[in-house]
């Protein structure tokens, strides 16, 4: 299916933002304008310091931004309340963070039924651990887990609610490369089996490939969209 | 300024909730120590000075009538000192507006020159001039109550015949700060008072020239008192000796050293308690507070601080929060303390009593605080700065959790995810959880122990007014009268029960030991002034033997059964074996109890009585006073009702300053617990509830897993706080032991209920105060560094 057929999940639109640190004023991000579709696996690749993390932070719903909007599907998300944000996040959006922040006094299965607890329509822990490739430590506490299981814990974690978006900020930022490429691999197989348009941030080019979609940040600004014809196998990437 | 210099004022500044929060705990510990050690030390002062510039006396000796002759006599017996004699007398007052019969205790004082011993302290107006037979000198409360002031005058019968006093000045004196009307337990100004008249007067009003009934004397600091006291009693009991007795057995001074004993034991078990509190929170929150700032203590040991620059600059944390909390506690307890002297003024007239502020009272109390808040700081610091830095900059590895026992017992499905992550990070630090606990279970534990103090206040007055002492009227006869006398007493109109009863001073003695006390001697059958034990039950008045108080019985060292001999220190003087016929825990004075018979057949004396009780038609109280005022015979009336409204008034007021001092403090303490172990938390765990809100969960959500550990700890707290409180106050019960009364120990669960709401109260304040924080949780923020 051409790209520009798909459903638009998530779409931002000449977003600016703009941070007072003291007497300086900080452009994080300048008119920047994305669309997130159905089914897409999107890159967004930058510096650090480039607005990747800032635009992700608006498109999840855990920053507003200074000017511009921002849409899920047809609904304005750009003036509403820290409620309808909350309510937002955790009915569509699923996150996947570099230090994978579980809790640590939960089992995998636990943090996982955190999530499902509070979603309508989740899957059961259980499956979405399955889909991670995790069944046979659910029960285990994340000091029993090794960090690319923690990151799986943290990615079952995210799409067991069946999110329309899932957000992946740098999730391989503290893996070694082999345990990278599989937790890379994760996110794909979720990607094409669910069909949940996702982003991931990395400031690592190699990862480019593997998107539908790459987004080159710097400075605050999309510098360059690059449309893969095909996805990437993700054996023929390496860093 | 150096930079860790500015690192910790921005810290100071940015914790400042906390170290409030810590430094008011600590003030309270201060506080409670100025306030009663203070008082206590301020009371103690001004009764020595008082009694020295007084010259009070050491012993009294009461008698009937003696020649001023027997003097030289006394004064040769070894061990005294100074000895003085005077008159004194009850006569009845004539005033306005008073329904129930007023009474002076006359006392003479010397024409020219002051009294010897026992001086009296003038207030206002001035001494007797020389030669004035109408003249007099009146007590200061009684002044205070009826409004009287120098250049008054005030109407007395003196022996029968009416006469119109001059009030010439007001003063006080040690032997009369609580002056109690004959019958009654408490002081009534309104209906009571002393009046110092010349002797001369005095003696002939009262056919007393050339003779006295009282002396009193200072003893040699080396004389034997009981052998003095033996002495004097042999050579007065030809006159009519009553028994000499010594300070410690005088009214006020056994009043007052009452209040000093009690005053000296709240004022050790209060502040320690409260101290304790404050250190053991100290070592708690500031343990927590520097282990939090692992990471940055081993940035500035990688910079290359010492460990003693390290520790010193932690330590900081604890000594600003020791000082501020030694000035605040400073401040307020010297102004609780003013406070508590200023209600000692209304009870007791110490001229000369305020509160002073001992400056080594101060000092130690900032010792024991910073002190304590060093210790409580310096194991923590000691664990921080053995932390190699490599290894405390490492991210941290996630905490180690298991299921507990809670769960391994399969209880844990019970739980929602929330709830198992509350119940797990409790168990997986159960000691500090415990010491949350313990610390919140103290704040329940002062509650319950200020609470309790009131209850067994009330219970005791309820037993004593409403169910022993159930007369309308108690009488009491200048002098023993017939047993015949009741029968005049039942034809007063309004009048409906008479019963009477027969006070005879003995001395008992069992083996070496022996008290001296006034037996009384009632009707079998009374319905009016029963006997009643500890548990509110009656005991029947035994036809034969004696019933003694538990603490008479412990001096004695007696049991139930057992002979002991019994001298009769009036009459007849008889001396004679008697049984003890049961012993009662009681609360109020030192009793011995005896069926009025049995009394009788005992002493050898006739059938006369000391007084009466009386039941009133209430409709017809006004005109039973009346013509009870016209007897003569009578020394004193009291009403039971009475003495309950005026102790029930004065408790109330100090019910209403205890209970706000008590009900603050503990809630600062529970404030203090709770607060401080939420803010820990939030810093702990900021990140894990950050990535909460982050997943979609709501503030309030998220406030329930933080909060929840808190309340956990909170519930945990309220069994052990009642033990706690269970244990100080039954503590506290059982070392209040004197004469005058004994505390029972008496736990209502109205006061649980009230100790636990307050409690509760200022949990929920303090979750509230956190709550706000969480807020404001920086989500983005937690998100991106590890801290």
């Amino acid at each position: 299916m051409n790209r520009s057929d798909r459903q638009t999940i998530l779409k931002v639109d000449h977003l600016c933002k703009v941070y007072q640190m003291g007497e300086f004023v900080v452009n994080a991000l300048h008119d920047v304008s994305v669309a997130l579709h159905a089914g897409e696996l999107a890159v967004i690749l930058g510096a650090s310091g480039s607005g990747k993390s800032t635009l992700l932070n608006i498109m999840g719903g855990l920053d507003t931004p200074s000017s511009g909007e921002i849409f899920y599907q047809a609904e304005n998300l750009s003036n509403v309340s820290e409620r309808q944000l909350t309510n937002f996040r955790r009915n569509h959006v699923g996150f996947v963070f570099q230090f994978y922040n579980l809790i640590p006094s939960l089992t995998a299965r636990e943090n996982v039924a955190l999530v499902t607890d509070i979603a309508p329509d989740a899957m059961q822990p259980e499956e979405a651990l399955e889909l991670v490739g995790l069944s046979e430590r659910i029960n285990h506490f994340p000091s029993q887990l090794s960090g690319g299981e923690q990151q799986r814990v943290a990615i079952a974690r995210a799409i067991a609610k069946r999110p329309q978006i899932l957000l992946c900020d740098e999730p391989t930022g503290a893996l070694d490369a082999t345990t990278g490429k599989l937790v890379l691999s994760v996110i794909e197989k979720v990607n094409s089996n669910t069909g949940t348009a996702t982003a991931i941030i990395t400031h690592n080019a190699a990862i480019g490939s593997m998107g539908d979609t790459v987004f080159k940040m710097s400075s605050g600004e999309i510098v360059e969209t690059i449309h893969n014809e095909h996805r990437a196998d993700l054996s023929s990437i390496s860093w | 300024m150096r930079a860790l210099n500015k690192k910790l004022f921005r810290e100071l500044w940015h914790l400042k909730m906390q170290i409030l929060s810590i430094a008011l705990v600590v003030a309270t510990g201060i506080m409670s120590v100025i306030t009663m050690r203070g008082t206590y030390e301020s009371l103690v002062l001004a009764q020595e000075a008082y009694y020295a510039k007084a010259r009070f006396a050491d012993l009294w000796a009461p008698l009937v009538r003696a020649p001023l002759s027997l003097i030289e006599k006394i004064e040769e017996i070894p061990g005294i000192e100074q000895l003085d004699s005077r008159v004194t007398l009850l006569a009845t007052l004539d005033l306005e507006g008073l329904d129930m019969p007023a009474q002076g205790r006359f006392v003479s004082v010397p024409e020219s020159g002051r009294p010897i011993l026992n001086d009296i302290n003038i207030r206002e107006g001035r001494y007797l001039s020389l030669g004035a037979t109408d003249e007099v000198i009146i007590s200061e409360k009684f002044a205070l109550a009826r409004e009287l002031q120098p250049g008054n005058s005030v109407r007395v019968v003196i022996n029968g015949r009416s006469r119109e006093l001059d009030i010439v000045g007001i003063a006080n004196s040690p032997e009369h700060s609580y002056a109690v009307p004959p019958g009654s337990l408490f002081p009534e100004d309104e209906r009571y008072g002393v009046f110092w008249m010349g002797r001369e007067t005095l003696s002939a009003a009262f056919d007393m020239d050339g003779a006295f009934n009282e002396l009193v004397a200072i003893l040699t600091p080396e004389a034997n008192s009981q052998a003095v006291m033996r002495s004097i009693d042999d050579l007065l009991e030809p006159y009519g000796g009553l028994g000499s007795y010594l300070r410690e057995d005088q009214l006020s001074h056994q009043i007052l050293e009452n209040e000093l004993t009690e005053n000296r034991i709240m004022g050790t078990i209060i502040p320690a308690i409260f101290i304790g509190v404050a250190v053991f929170l100290l070592h708690l929150v500031l343990g927590r507070l520097i282990t939090t700032q692992r990471g940055e203590i081993a940035v500035l040991k990688a910079f290359g601080y010492s460990n003693i620059e390290v520790g010193r600059h932690f330590l900081m944390f604890a000594v600003v929060a020791a000082l501020l909390g030694t000035l605040i506690g400073s401040i307020g307890g010297y102004f609780l303390g003013k406070g508590m002297i200023s209600i000692y003024i209304q009870y007791f007239d110490i001229p000369d009593l305020e509160y002073r502020l001992s400056f080594s009272l101060l000092f130690m109390a900032f010792l024991v605080s910073f002190l304590g808040a060093c210790s409580g700081a310096i194991s923590a610091v000691k664990r921080a700065v053995s932390l190699p830095p490599a290894e405390a900059m490492r991210p941290e590895t996630p905490a180690r959790f298991t299921p507990g026992p809670f769960e391994r017992l399969g209880l844990g499905k019970l739980l929602s995810p929330s709830g198992r992550m509350i119940l797990r990070n409790t168990e997986r630090k159960p000691i500090q959880a415990m010491l949350s606990s313990i610390g919140v279970a103290m704040s329940l534990a002062i509650l319950l122990v200020g609470m309790f103090m009131f209850d067994s206040i009330n219970y005791m007055m309820d037993l004593q007014f409403r169910r022993i002492q159930r007369e309308d009227i108690t009488l009491t006869f200048k002098e023993m009268v017939p047993e015949s006398a009741r029968y005049d007493l039942a034809h007063i109109d309004g009048v409906t029960r008479v019963e009477t009863y027969h006070t005879g001073a003995a001395r008992l003695r069992a083996g070496q030991r022996q008290e001296e006390i006034a037996v009384q001697g009632l009707e079998p059958q009374g319905k009016l002034r029963r006997i009643i034990n500890a548990n509110g039950d009656e005991v029947p008045v035994p036809t034969s033997g004696i019933i003694l108080s538990s603490l008479l019985a412990e001096r004695l060292g007696v049991q139930n059964g057992d002979s002991i001999q019994i001298e009769w220190l009036q009459g007849r003087r008889k001396k004679n074996g008697i049984k003890v016929a049961g012993i009662i825990d009681d609360f109020i004075g030192i009793s011995a109890f005896m069926s009025k018979a049995a009394l009788r057949a005992n002493s050898g004396e006739s059938p006369v009585i000391s007084g009466a009780f009386l039941n009133v038609d209430s409709l017809q109280q006004a005109s039973v006073y009346a013509e009870l005022k016209e007897i003569p015979a009578i020394a004193g009336v009291a009403s039971p009702e009475t003495m309950l409204t005026s102790f029930e008034e004065e408790l109330a007021e100090s019910i209403l300053v205890s209970a706000g001092f008590l009900v603050g403090f503990a809630s600062i303490i529970a404030f203090g617990v709770i607060y401080n172990g939420a803010r820990i938390s939030l810093s702990e765990r900021g990140r894990e509830l950050a990535s909460l809100r982050v997943l979609g969960f709501h503030r309030r959500e998220v406030a329930v897993l933080l909060l929840g550990e808190q309340a956990l700890v909170t519930l945990l707290a309220i069994p052990v706080g009642y033990v706690l409180g269970y244990g100080i106050s039954s503590l506290i019960a059982s070392s209040i032991k004197t004469d005058a009364y004994r505390i029972p120990f008496i736990a209502d669960t109205q006061t649980y209920i009230i100790a636990t709401t307050i409690v509760i109260l200022a949990a929920i304040v303090s979750a509230w105060a956190v709550r706000r924080r969480l807020d404001h949780i920086d989500l983005i923020a937690v998100l991106k560094t590890r801290e």
